[in-house]
């Protein structure tokens, strides 16, 4: 099929639509707002229902309610408003519903600032709710990958019976691009729906959608039935994209836009005879730990970049098992670097490294 | 011979109630239930449990139930109602859960027209953390955060949520209801019907307040606790009807 011009938010809105998404709460946040705008105007061309919610908390706990009722749901929201979806989020890892949860992600913390940021990297992987839970979570760096894994993100929460979190900065949301909204996916067998909550209708025994469990006896079974869940997901899921890998002495570590800069400085890097190559997790969880394990053995330094004070360096340090040095580029506040900022950093590093 | 002249009704499960000894949830439970058989919803209704002591009513009630976040019910009812319209849905909360932390959602919900039903129980204080100040604890009431009483210049009046609520447009059907004696038991059902009719005919938001009891908490007997409600919290907060829209159009 052809390629449509979109703006970000406004192609995410639709591959929600493409991916079968059926009902959409949300609560106005910059810079995601066209998301939730779309859907108002299109989500019943699709016969789902969108509706905006006094607030994110609101929006969230309608996501729980419309998941239990078993209809494909999504939100979006931006870092703060995140923040405060985290309880419903919780609740939904403890009650095991899915559900498909939009970070356009901006600077912080507080109130922050307007512009992109991967500054909710962690809130986005260690769950800012409350528990023994996790999230899968995609960190997309172009739209056409973007709308690709919203798609797959409907069939993967269901098949998990888990949220997915969808994590992209500011400037995905805003910036256009061709993207092809129809592109073919791998089919996956989604289980039977035999938990929602949508009345008996007199055919099957009542149901409980619930995520206490007052004996610890029982919660711990709970959790570890949970954990095997988790263990899976890091078993299967993880996904990563190696680019130039095979002869370079330094690998760049990067996700999202930071990843697409990277690119760019690893080109004008190659043309001065610098051997970079990148490693772009797709996953933010579960963390690729296991494209760390097989990095060629030309490679002699990570250098991770972010649009952040540096959150994810943890995770390329326990995925580094401490086997390579590891040194840090980061911008933040919504602040994006010139190429030339990571060719800069590159090239420091590899002095450090022939001077040791 | 024998015949059967009282049973449990189908709307319950013969799970076990968890309420204290004298605790007036188990009398609302029933009358929900009651409710739900004689209109024939069992099959058709989807409860939600809020946060509180009416936390483990899914295991009571004999329909489908989700329990949800502190005060977040209306907004998961709302899920649930907007993609199942042809289905009864139903939140049952107390007042710490619908009058306090959860105020944004039921006001909103109210807003909206929400074609749902809420069981709303006052027993002005927080009975299953133990028995804290409520946002309905009565002026001059001794709680475990309240120890010299309840005072105005420090903690503001005591909420009347259906006053407030009946000042939306959105609001089909708000009546507050005791069952502290056999009469009220009697009305208060009656109310609980007229709510859910309500919900079946499309006509919006209903809600019930109910002006129930804590008799651990309150430091009394049983019959003490409903002659306290009868004499204290029914002056302050008056029974009846708050909202009709039915009547309205006549």
């Amino acid at each position: 099929m052809a390629k449509l011009m979109m703006k970000g938010n406004e192609a995410m809105a639709l591959a929600a639509l493409k991916g079968g998404c059926k009902a959409f709460f949300g609560y106005p946040i910059t810079p995601q707002s066209e998301l939730p705008e779309y859907l108002s105007r299109y989500m019943k061309e699709y016969g789902g229902i969108f509706l905006q919610a006094e607030s994110e908390i609101a929006a969230i706990n309608m996501v729980y309610g419309a998941s239990a009722a078993g209809v494909r749901v999504m939100t979006s929201s931006s870092s703060p408003g995140i923040a405060l979806k985290q309880e419903g989020i919780s609740y939904m890892s403890g009650a095991e519903l899915p559900g498909v949860i939009i970070n356009v992600m901006r600077g912080g913390p507080g109130l922050g600032g307007i512009q992109p940021s991967q500054a909710d990297y962690k809130q986005v992987t260690r769950g800012g709710g409350n528990g023994d839970y996790y999230c899968l979570a995609f960190a997309p760096e172009s739209l056409q990958e973007t709308v690709d894994i919203i798609k797959e993100a409907f069939d993967l929460s269901e098949i998990y019976r888990n949220p997915v979190m969808i994590a992209v900065d500011g400037l995905i949301g805003q910036m256009m691009e061709p993207v092809d909204i129809d592109k073919e996916l791998p089919k996956r067998d989604i289980p039977k729906n035999d938990w929602a909550t949508n009345g008996t209708l007199g055919q099957r025994e009542r149901r409980i959608v619930n995520s206490l469990y007052l004996d610890p006896k029982e919660l711990e079974e709970h959790n570890l039935r949970l954990h095997k869940k988790y263990e899976k997901m890091r078993e299967t899921e993880q996904r990563y994209e190696i680019v130039q890998g095979d002869d370079a002495e330094i690998m760049i570590v990067a996700y999202g836009t930071m990843a697409r800069i990277c690119r760019s400085a690893i080109e004008i890097l190659r043309e001065q005879g610098i051997k970079v190559g990148l490693l772009r997790p797709i996953t933010l969880w579960p963390y690729p730990v296991k494209a760390f394990k097989q990095l060629s053995s030309s490679v002699k330094g990570l250098l991770t970049c972010e649009l952040s004070m540096g959150q994810m360096l943890d995770d390329v340090k326990i995925a580094n098992e401490g086997r390579l040095p590891i040194a840090f580029f980061g911008r933040s506040g919504g602040m994006i670097p010139e190429t030339e900022e990571i060719v800069d950093a590159v090239i420091k590093m590899r002095e450090g490294l022939s001077n040791e | 011979m024998s015949k059967i002249v009282f049973k449990r009704t189908k709307g319950l499960t013969d799970n076990e109630f968890s309420y204290c000894a004298g605790c007036t949830h188990g009398i609302i439970h029933r009358l929900v239930a009651e409710v739900l058989e004689e209109l024939d919803l069992i099959d058709k209704s989807i409860g939600i449990s809020p946060v509180g002591c009416a936390v483990l009513n899914y295991n009571n009630f004999n329909c489908d139930m989700v329990q949800a976040a502190h005060g977040r019910a209306p907004a998961v009812a709302t899920g649930i109602k907007r993609v199942s319209p042809n289905r009864i849905v139903f939140s049952y909360q107390g007042d710490g859960d619908l009058a306090s932390i959860g105020t944004a959602e039921i006001v909103h919900a109210a807003h909206r027209g929400e074609n749902i039903t809420v069981i709303f129980v006052n027993n002005a204080i927080y009975g299953m953390t133990g028995g804290q100040m409520a946002p309905t604890t009565l002026v001059g009431q001794k709680t475990s955060t309240s120890p010299l009483g309840r005072m105005v210049e420090h903690s503001g009046s005591p909420i009347k949520m259906s006053e407030l609520l009946a000042t939306i447009p959105g609001a089909a059907y708000i009546e507050r209801v005791s069952v502290h004696n056999p009469l009220h038991i009697k009305k208060a059902k009656q109310a609980v019907k007229k709510a859910f009719e309500m919900q079946i005919e499309n006509k919006g938001f209903s809600l019930i307040e109910f002006i129930s009891t804590c008799p651990v908490n309150w430091g009394m007997t049983p019959i003490d606790a409903l002659k306290w409600a009868e004499e204290n919290m029914v002056p302050y907060y008056p029974l009846g009807v708050y909202k009709d829209v039915t009547k309205e159009a006549k």
